[in-house]
């Protein structure tokens, strides 16, 4: 039996990707259905400036939840006394990972949190990492 | 609004914290198509128990075929797999599972851009469906390797025939796995991670 063939590709220039916005405005004044399970009002400034946040960007708390502290935000607070990852927080507070986002930039530009950018591919890879990560992975 | 309560999630267990010293994290993605066992593999060699993250893909974002939640007018939700392993006190390894469609990738901010590489998982049976995915990675210039998850009932193809296949160029790694099991999955990771550093040697990752 033979498999099915498939033809390789070149890599091209592809434009930037569109921004992960949760729900653009509907396109003719229809109104749009509400999600009562789902919490994209959790921040004001929804429609201001993210900060780069990726999916493994870190967290850490700088302070304690402070009383003037939202639920979320308490909760995030609360949660990045160890270092966690904008993922594993999404995950935890069961926030799509845009209204997570939304909700750590206003706790960044608060000074109350602390984020850890993570290290992504480049053009010329860093060989040590990759070596410090084999070297990880074998001790499994 | 009914908060659920939020001093009632959990978050993790204190095994499951990590250390202060973790500065930074890097990510690798797991893609395949459905039922091809990406999340039996992050399950497999994750340090926690895996976890979803969730993401909300309006109409817009779902394109010409409505097959995926297609009972839903406005809004699908779209979740990711994902699991951890500490690699030093510093550095965390995050493994994500992702289906293979584009529309789903462009929902999650560098995914695939930042990620050191991926691990295209496959199924012998459905080997096709791995095509536009490779493709894809390929016009994006995100290394990859092959790894052909052997399910018992699955054809069983020489590794040539399927690399003429898959017309996969000849340094891609092409490796069988069981990634219910720790060590094979672990093998297919440190198969990508070899790829990445002899691509890093040679100094062709673009």
């Amino acid at each position: 039996m033979t498999p099915p063939r498939r033809k390789r590709r070149q890599p091209r220039h592809l434009p930037p990707p569109p921004p992960p916005l949760p729900s653009p405005a509907p396109a003719d004044g229809q109104e749009r259905p509400r999600n009562p399970e789902r919490l994209y009002t959790i921040a004001a400034g929804a429609d201001g400036a993210r900060a780069e946040l990726d999916l493994v960007t870190l967290i850490v708390a700088r302070s304690g939840p402070t009383p003037s502290a939202s639920p979320e935000e308490a909760a995030v607070l609360r949660l990045c006394i160890a270092p966690l990852s904008m993922a594993e927080l999404a995950a935890y507070l069961q926030l799509p990972f845009s209204a997570m986002t939304v909700l750590i930039t206003e706790l960044i530009a608060a000074e109350l949190v602390q984020a850890r950018a993570p290290i992504v591919r480049q053009a010329v890879p860093d060989r040590s990492l990759l070596e410090a990560v084999m070297h990880g992975l074998q001790r499994l | 609004m009914d908060f659920k309560g939020f001093d009632a999630f959990p978050g993790p267990r204190t095994e499951d914290q990590l250390p202060h010293t973790a500065q930074t994290a890097v990510k690798i993605v797991i893609v395949g198509g459905f039922g091809v066992g990406k999340t039996t593999m992050v399950g497999s060699v994750s340090e926690i128990r895996p976890l979803t993250t969730e993401e909300t893909m309006t109409q817009a974002g779902i394109g010409v075929d409505d097959n995926y939640g297609s009972d839903s007018k406005t809004a699908t939700t779209v979740a990711m797999d994902f699991g951890r392993i500490s690699i030093t006190e510093k550095l965390v390894l995050y493994l994500f599972g992702t289906p293979g469609q584009e529309r789903f990738w462009f929902l999650w901010n560098g995914l695939f851009e930042g990620a050191l590489g991926a691990v295209v998982l496959v199924d012998t049976r459905r080997l096709e469906v791995s095509f536009d995915v490779m493709g894809r990675l390929e016009e994006r210039g995100v290394p990859f390797v092959v790894a052909v998850n052997t399910f018992p009932d699955a054809p069983r193809y020489p590794v040539e025939e399927l690399r003429t296949a898959l017309d996969l160029t000849p340094e891609i790694p092409i490796i069988d796995c069981d990634v219910r099991r720790r060590a094979s999955s672990k093998d297919v990771l440190l198969t990508l991670t070899r790829f990445l550093h002899s691509l890093a040697l040679s100094g062709s990752l673009t």
